[in-house]
C-alpha cells in the first residue's frame, strides 16, 4: 500500500513511517501542508494521513482543497484536537475518519488498512452474502449460518458481526466497532465492547472446531478462516 | 501630571465650568433684557412728563401770553430735580429756564431731538450734559424748550452694567472654587479606587475597592466592582482547587506507571517478562490519556456555549443505544439493566456528549448495582434507564439502581472532578464520570439531578425544553 504522511513533528512522522514500513508499506513523507497537497495532488496514494494542525496549510484546508481538484483518495485525520466538534468538522471537510492523538499505533494501521481496501474493492465489497469460511450472513434475509445450521442472533449481534465480516481478514479496534455499530465516538471506561464480542464468539465459534473471530492482542479483533 | 492639572482636568471640575459659563450667559441675557425694558421704560416716562410740561405752559400761554408763561418757569426751575426750561425770543434771547446754552440748529426748529448737548445755568463748570429736549414755536415768535436730562437713564444703564459684572465676578469666583472643591472631592475618591486597584492588581488580592457609604453613583460602581472581584476570586480559588487536585490525582497513576516500569527494569529476566511489562506500561498510559480526555472534555464543555454542535436527538434511542451497549456487561456482572422509553422522545442537543454521559450514569449504576451497605442485605441487582417527557418541554433520562446510593450532603461534590466517596476507591475508575455528566448537561443548559431512590441512587439527565425555531 502507498501512504503518503503529512505531519510536521519530524519525530512523530518518521515514527508512523518506520511503522507502517515494518508493515509492508510504502510511505512518503511531507512536512507541511503546501508539500502535502502537491504530493497528493500527484502520487497515486491509496491513504493519506494528514495531521490537522500544519504549518503554511492546515489540515483541512489541505483535504479541502484535494476535494475540490477531484482527488478523493482516503484521508485519515491525525489530531491533538479530539472533541466532537472537530471530529465533525475534520469529516465535513472532506475527511474518512478521524484519530485523536495520542492513538495506539494498532488503531491507526487497523483504521488505514480499512479506508484503502474500502477504496479498492469499492462497491464491489458491498455483497449481499458475506461468507468467512464455513460461516455465512446474509444481508437481505439477516440469516447466519455456519456449516449450514442456522445461528440465532440478536439485532446488534448482527450489525457486528456484519461489520467484521465486512473487513474479514483485517483487524477492527474496539473503538472502531464502537464507531460503526453504535455510532458512538466517546472512549468507553470498561470493556463494554469486550463482553459484546465474546457474546458473539459463543454464538458463532462455540462448538466448531476452528474460531473464526480471533482476538488480536493489545489491537481487537480480526474474522478470518484460521486456515489462511 | 501636576495636582492642579489632575484637578483642572476632572470631569467634575469641567462640568462646573460649563455649568458657571451657562449661567453668566443666561444672566447677560436677563439683565440685557432688563436693562432695555427699563430704558424704554425711563424713556416712555420722560416723554410722558414733557408732554405735561408742554401741554400745561403752552394752554398757559394761550390764556394768559408770555408773561406768565415766563413765570411759570421761573417757579418750576426753582424746584429740585425739575426739567428742562428754555423761552427765548424769536431772536433767540432767553427769557426764563435753566438751559445756558442749546445748538442753535435745535432752536431753530420745533420737534423732538432725543440726545441733545447742553450746558446747565445751576452747573458751575461749562459740562455738556445730555437730555432729551422739545422746542415748541409759539406764537409772536417766542420759543419755548421742555426737557429731561438723560443722567437718570444712564445711570439706570450704569447699574444694569454693574449688576452684570457683579454676577459675572461671583458665577466666576463660585464656579471656580466649587469646581475645585468638587473636583477635589471626586478625585480624592477615584484616586483611593485607583489605588486599590493598582494594589489588587500587584497581588493584593482580597483587598477591595473602598466605598464612602453615600450610596452614590461612584458608590454603586465600587459596589458591582467589588462583587465583580469576589466572583473572580472565587473562580480563582476553583480553578486552583482544580489544578492541585488534578495535579495530585495523576501522580497516583504516573507513579504506578513508573514503578510499574522499574520493577520491570529490576527483577525482569527473559524478553517475555520486559515485554509484559511494557504491555503493561501502554495499558497504564492508555489509562492516563483516557483521563487526559475525560478532563480536556469536561473543560471544554464548562468553558463552551451550545451552538454548532447541537441538534435535534432522540433521547429514546440513547437510552435505548446505551442499555444495548451495557446489558452484556450487566449480564456478566450478573445485574438486570431494563430500559423503558417511549417510540421516540425529541430533545435537542449533541447525541454523542448526551450519549457519553448516559453511558457514565449506567457504567456507575451497573458497578455500585450489587454493593451492599454496610451490614445491609444485598440490594436487589436492578438498574433501571427511563425516558420520559415532561409537560413544561423537558426531557428527562433517569437511571436508578438500588445500591448504596450516595449521602445527600456528598451529592454536591461527588460532581468535582476526581471526588470519589469512600468505598468506591477500591473499584476501577478516576472519579470523572459524574463531573463529565454534569458539564455536558450544562452546556445543554440543563441539569444533572442526583436523588434518593430508597435505596440507591437515582441520577437524572434533565435537558431543557428546545429553543422556540431552533433547528431541527
Amino acid at each position: 500500500m502507498k501512504i503518503l504522511v503529512v505531519e510536521d513533528d519530524r519525530d512523530a512522522a518518521a515514527y508512523v513511517q518506520k511503522a507502517l514500513r515494518e508493515e509492508g508499506h510504502v510511505v512518503d513523507q511531507a512536512f507541511d501542508g503546501l508539500d502535502g497537497y502537491a504530493l497528493a495532488r500527484e502520487g497515486n496514494y491509496d491513504v493519506l494521513i494528514v495531521d490537522r494542525m500544519l504549518p503554511k496549510l492546515d489540515g483541512l484546508s489541505l483535504v479541502r482543497s484535494l476535494r475540490e481538484q477531484e482527488v478523493h483518495t482516503p484521508v485519515l485525520f491525525l489530531s491533538a484536537l479530539g472533541q466532537v466538534d472537530d471530529r465533525v468538522k475534520g469529516l465535513r471537510a472532506g475527511g474518512d475518519d478521524y484519530l485523536t492523538k495520542p492513538y495506539a499505533f494498532s488503531e491507526l494501521l487497523a483504521r488505514i488498512e480499512v479506508l484503502a481496501r474500502r477504496r479498492s474493492s469499492g462497491a464491489a465489497r458491498e455483497e449481499t452474502v458475506y461468507q468467512v469460511g464455513d460461516l455465512e450472513l446474509d444481508r437481505l434475509s439477516r440469516r447466519v449460518t455456519r456449516a449450514g445450521q442456522t445461528l440465532d442472533l440478536q439485532p446488534r449481534e448482527f450489525r457486528l458481526l456484519e461489520y467484521m465480516m465486512r473487513h474479514a481478514g483485517q483487524v477492527v479496534t474496539r473503538t472502531m466497532l464502537l464507531e460503526n455499530v453504535w455510532d458512538y465516538h466517546f472512549d468507553p471506561q470498561t470493556n463494554v465492547i469486550d463482553v459484546h464480542v465474546s457474546r458473539l464468539r459463543g454464538k458463532i465459534d462455540k462448538g466448531f472446531d476452528r474460531p473464526l473471530l480471533q482476538t488480536v492482542r493489545g489491537a481487537g479483533y480480526v474474522i478470518r478462516d484460521g486456515a489462511r | 501630571m501636576t495636582a492642579l492639572g489632575k484637578l483642572v482636568r476632572t470631569t467634575a471640575f469641567r462640568l462646573t465650568l460649563a455649568y458657571a459659563l451657562v449661567f453668566a450667559v443666561i444672566s447677560a441675557g436677563v439683565l440685557g433684557y432688563v436693562a432695555w425694558n427699563g430704558r424704554h421704560l425711563v424713556e416712555q416716562g420722560m416723554r410722558e412728563t414733557v408732554d405735561a410740561e408742554v401741554n400745561g405752559l403752552v394752554d398757559q400761554f394761550r390764556v394768559r401770553g408770555i408773561r406768565n408763561v415766563v413765570a411759570s418757569v421761573e417757579q418750576r426751575t426753582r424746584r429740585p430735580g425739575s426739567s428742562l426750561y428754555l423761552v427765548t425770543t424769536f431772536v433767540g434771547e432767553a427769557l426764563a429756564g435753566n438751559v445756558a446754552r442749546l445748538p442753535t440748529s435745535v432752536l431753530n426748529s420745533a420737534g423732538d431731538y432725543p440726545d441733545t448737548p447742553y450746558e446747565r445755568l445751576d452747573d458751575p463748570d461749562d459740562v455738556t450734559h445730555h437730555a432729551y429736549v422739545r422746542v415748541l414755536l409759539l406764537p409772536g415768535g417766542f420759543r419755548l424748550v421742555v426737557g429731561r436730562d438723560l443722567a437718570e437713564l444712564n445711570s439706570l444703564g450704569q447699574a444694569v452694567k454693574r449688576a452684570f459684572l457683579l454676577a459675572l465676578v461671583i458665577l466666576t469666583v463660585f464656579g471656580l472654587v466649587g469646581g475645585f472643591i468638587v473636583a477635589r472631592r471626586v478625585l480624592a475618591r477615584i484616586d483611593s479606587m485607583t489605588e486599590s486597584a493598582n494594589a489588587i492588581m500587584a497581588g493584593a488580592l482580597t483587598r477591595r475597592l473602598p466605598l464612602a457609604g453615600s450610596n452614590d453613583e461612584l458608590d454603586r460602581l465600587a459596589g458591582s466592582l467589588n462583587a465583580m472581584l469576589d466572583r473572580i476570586g472565587e473562580l480563582m480559588s476553583g480553578l486552583k482547587e482544580v489544578s492541585d487536585n488534578i495535579a495530585h490525582d495523576l501522580k497516583t497513576p504516573l507513579t504506578r506507571l513508573r514503578s510499574g516500569a522499574e520493577e520491570a527494569l529490576r527483577t525482569a529476566k527473559d524478553p517475555q517478562e520486559y515485554r509484559q511489562a511494557l504491555e503493561r506500561t501502554i495499558e497504564e498510559s492508555d489509562k492516563l490519556i483516557s483521563v487526559f480526555n475525560a478532563l480536556l472534555m469536561i473543560a471544554r464543555a464548562e468553558g463552551g456555549r451550545a451552538g454548532d454542535n447541537m441538534a435535534q436527538f432522540d433521547a429514546a434511542e440513547i437510552a435505548r443505544s446505551v442499555v444495548e451497549l451495557y446489558e452484556p456487561l450487566a449480564e456478566e456482572a450478573g445485574v438486570s439493566l431494563f430500559v423503558e422509553a417511549p417510540g421516540s422522545l425529541r430533545a435537542h442537543g449533541n447525541r454523542e456528549l448526551a450519549g457519553q454521559a448516559l453511558a457514565n450514569l449506567v457504567d456507575n449504576a451497573l458497578k455500585y448495582a450489587k454493593a451492599a451497605d454496610d451490614g445491609k442485605a444485598e440490594p436487589i441487582a436492578e438498574v433501571q434507564v427511563s425516558a420520559r417527557a415532561n409537560g413544561d418541554g423537558t426531557t428527562e433520562v433517569s437511571v436508578c439502581d438500588h445500591g448504596p446510593g450516595i449521602p445527600e450532603a456528598d451529592r454536591e461534590r461527588v460532581l468535582e472532578r476526581f471526588v470519589r466517596l469512600e468505598g468506591s476507591r477500591t473499584r476501577p475508575g478516576f472519579g470523572l464520570g459524574l463531573s463529565l455528566a454534569n458539564a455536558v448537561m450544562r452546556l445543554h443548559g440543563g441539569s444533572l439531578k442526583l436523588e434518593d431512590n430508597h435505596p440507591g441512587l437515582r441520577a437524572t439527565l434533565c435537558f431543557p425544553p428546545p429553543l422556540v425555531g431552533a433547528t431541527t
